[in-house]
């Protein structure tokens, strides 16, 4: 691993507070997953790939936007390794990046409609803004 | 004045090579105190064990020390050696050069150096050992088996076989255990009953077993050779040496709706019960939560029917006390409630169920006499699921650490069994590993996917969703093929954990026999002493010390029966001597001692002691009791007035080796 993906790899591993060597690769993360036929790389791959160092090809999937952050794999992940934390830092990874926002702010009030819940607004400008 | 011997071994080139033996043999030469020094090849070989013999006659040494492997090794062949050129063999001292020196050092120089600082430290040990008697205990030739599963009953009918006494404490009314409540076994898919009922009726006919069922163990005093336990015999309401077993109370009950624990709640049964049709002692039970006539003193109706008399609705909890020289622990298990897992719904649909309610939905002494039918609307289920891992190898808090070993075949066995009987049936196993180790394990479970064709997905289940048709949608991970799975299935089985029961804890209290994190028995040496606690006279046998099948139960208990049966064909104990004593003139009476004792070694007494002016006054002091203590010396380091201290390993002579070293 070289110096440049080692370093955002352990930057993934320190924002998200997740140990990926825990994970005993039973897949239930994706096997619980409600937004898994969206997304290009599932839940337990996300974990692998981290540990692997693959971060460059998850900032350029669109997983890390189809991730609802509903938190199902954490709560059900045997071995406590927590798939939407690491997903959630690579987003993170990925806005600190100067222009790098997947919506300009000014966008998102023309995408709302009434029924959405004021909670999901909130979720939105987390996920989609820094 | 002490007159020591130094003998050096080589072991070959394991020391020599990298301790300059002989360096070391003529340096220890000039301690005080050393009359002999010498090297050989190997110490521990007949000659050399006449080298040191003849250095004790010719030298009159009172003290020995050599400079060798491990005392674990050869401590008990040197002491031997010692004890036959009549000294003392506790007169002898060992310190550690291989182990300690050569096999971790690689520089001559150093391990040379350090060799002759641990001799010191041997010789100045040596210097102030005294000689010690090994005392003698004698032995209650009769043993306890503590639960009544197939692990106790092996290891009961095994202790019998060789003519000793036994008793066995059941919880339950019947002995039995899990292993009553399975319908086939694994790898032979024999039936359980039928290779077990056998020696439940051998316990019972056998003279040296005494059963005592729906009893407990209540206390436990005593130590190794010598024990006496309380036994609680709960009252049952039927006078065991009067009932029949003929079953005419459990038909007239009028009380028909109590949930059947045998059947796992699945059907209903009496309030007065006999537990299944083979149940040892077949003896009736009243279960006083349900029965009327206990509750509020209408009904009456099993007092009437029973033609032998044997309802005795004034019986009442009874304490028996007896004497043992060995208890053997085989309290077994239970699965794990699954309440933790919401997302596989066992709450929610009586169609998901644990494999253990599996076995009796397709027993035929079963709710459904056999047929395999969901609990929820009685059809045949065309479609099952198996979930393995439910609450194994979880490390989140809800489940245990641990992999429950068991489940992977019984789950085999079960996906066979019903694709053998109902061949249009589907059936989906989700799996993380298949772990079969076991003779013909792997062939069998190989079997289950080549012959029988049932579908093992890698992959663990997210979550189980009950639907309005009464289905029950099933979404998990098939990581080989890299998708998403949903099966709509009928029925869902889940491997749920197993953990040791819940009288285990305090049970291990009560033996002060020591136990890990999940409450399993801990073992007193993980490979060379599987079936023994570190507590003396505790044995192990069965699912209470760790996960396992039946095969390697059953040789569990066979093992730990063959330890009862060595410690019980002794007439006396001898006691090691090295063990903790108080000098009673500075004893406190603290108790700290007591407190930290992990074996119950430690009492405490008033006594007698003359004051000044001819005056008496009464102290309370501590006593340690010789057969019980293991030495393991944690009382020394806990009394604050020094008054403890282990013969063989005393505050001074440890002090003095440390001394030795820091010179």
């Amino acid at each position: 691993m070289d110096r440049e993906t080692n370093r955002v790899r352990e930057q993934v591993l320190r924002m998200s507070g997740v140990n990926v060597l825990k994970c005993m690769r039973c897949g239930k993360c994706s096997g619980t997953c409600p937004s898994y036929e969206e997304m290009d790389y599932h839940p337990h791959e996300f974990v692998y790939m981290v540990e692997k160092g693959e971060i460059d090809k998850l900032m350029a999937s669109e997983s890390v936007y189809k991730c609802l952050t509903c938190f199902a794999c954490v709560e059900r992940c045997p071995r406590g390794v927590e798939p939407a934390k690491l997903i959630e830092a690579v987003r993170l990874e990925m806005v600190r990046k100067q222009g790098q926002n997947r919506l300009k702010p000014d966008r998102i009030p023309a995408l709302l409609d009434e029924e959405l819940p004021q909670q999901a607004i909130v979720t939105a400008m987390r996920k989609y803004t820094k | 004045m002490q007159r020591i011997g130094v003998f050096v071994c080589h072991c070959g080139t394991n020391i020599a090579g990298t301790v300059d033996v002989k360096a070391v043999a003529e340096a220890l030469k000039s301690e005080p105190g050393v009359v002999f020094s010498t090297e050989y090849q190997y110490m521990c070989s007949e000659a050399g064990q006449n080298i040191i013999k003849n250095a004790i006659r010719e030298h009159q040494l009172t003290g020995v020390v050599i400079c060798s492997c491990s005392p674990r090794m050869h401590e008990a062949t040197f002491r031997k050696t010692a004890s036959a050129a009549g000294l003392n063999p506790y007169m002898v001292e060992i310190a550690n050069i291989r182990e300690q020196v050569s096999w971790i050092h690689k520089d001559m120089k150093a391990g040379t150096e350090k060799a002759i600082i641990l001799g010191r430290a041997a010789i100045a040990k040596v210097s102030l050992n005294a000689p010690l008697i090994p005392g003698e205990s004698p032995v209650v030739k009769r043993a306890l088996v503590i639960g009544g599963g197939i692990a106790g009953i092996q290891t009961a009918l095994d202790i019998a076989d060789a003519g000793f006494e036994v008793d066995i404490v059941e919880k339950e009314p019947t002995i039995g255990g899990k292993m009553t409540q399975l319908d086939k076994t694994f790898p032979t898919l024999d039936c359980a009953a039928c290779i077990l009922t056998p020696k439940m009726v051998d316990c019972a006919q056998n003279e040296k077993i005494r059963i005592y069922s729906y009893s407990e163990v209540s206390e436990v005093k005593g130590f190794v050779g010598n024990f006496t336990v309380t036994i609680k015999k709960k009252a049952r309401y039927v006078d065991e040496l009067k009932c029949t077993g003929c079953g005419e109370c459990t038909e007239k009950c009028p009380q028909k709706k109590v949930p059947n624990a045998f059947n796992l709640g699945l059907d209903n049964r009496r309030a007065i019960y006999i537990p299944f049709a083979q149940a040892v002692p077949k003896v009736a039970t009243i279960d006083a939560d349900y029965c009327n006539m206990l509750k509020n003193g209408k009904c009456g109706v099993c007092a009437k029917v029973c033609g032998a008399g044997a309802i005795d609705y004034k019986q009442k909890d009874s304490f028996i006390e007896e004497r043992y020289g060995a208890i053997v622990v085989a309290t077994g298990f239970n699965p794990i409630k699954l309440d933790a897992y919401e997302e596989y719904g066992y709450k929610q649909s009586k169609d998901v169920i644990t494999s253990l309610e599996l076995e009796r939905l397709m027993n035929a002494a079963g709710p459904n006499g056999g047929t395999l039918l969901r609990p929820s609307d009685k059809t045949h289920p065309h479609t099952i699921v198996f979930v393995q891992c439910v609450g194994s190898r979880c490390d989140d808090g809800k489940g245990k650490s641990y992999c429950s070993k068991i489940c992977c075949m019984y789950t085999a066995k079960h996906a066979m069994l019903i694709r053998e009987k109902y061949p249009d049936t589907e059936v989906y196993v989700f799996y993380i590993d298949v772990r079969t180790p076991g003779k013909n394990f792997d062939e069998f479970y190989r079997r289950a996917v080549e012959e029988y064709g049932v579908h093992y997905i890698k992959g663990m289940v997210g979550k189980v969703a009950p639907q309005p048709d009464g289905k029950l949608l099933v979404q998990g991970s098939d990581l080989l093929a890299d998708e998403q799975l949903r099966v709509e299935a009928d029925l869902v089985v889940l491997a749920a954990a197993i953990e040791p029961d819940k009288t285990a804890r305090s049970l291990g209290t009560m033996l002060t026999a020591s136990m890990d994190t999940n409450d399993f028995f801990t073992e007193a040496h993980p490979k060379l002493r599987p079936v023994e606690s570190p507590t003396a006279g505790i044995f192990l046998s069965g699912v209470c010390q760790g996960p396992k099948d039946i095969p390697e139960t059953v040789s569990q208990a066979g093992a730990a029966a063959s330890k009862v049966i060595g410690l019980l064909a002794k007439d006396k104990l001898t006691c090691n001597p090295c063990v903790a004593h108080s000098d009673e003139m500075l004893c406190n009476g603290c108790s700290a001692c007591e407190k930290v004792c992990p074996y119950g070694a430690i009492t405490y007494s008033d006594k007698e002691f003359r004051g000044p002016n001819r005056t008496t006054l009464i102290r309370r002091v501590a006593s340690v009791n010789d057969a019980v203590c293991q030495g393991c010396g944690a009382c020394t380091v806990a009394c604050p007035s020094g008054a403890m201290d282990l013969k063989g390993f005393s505050n001074s002579q440890i002090m003095a080796e440390v001394d030795a070293i820091c010179k």
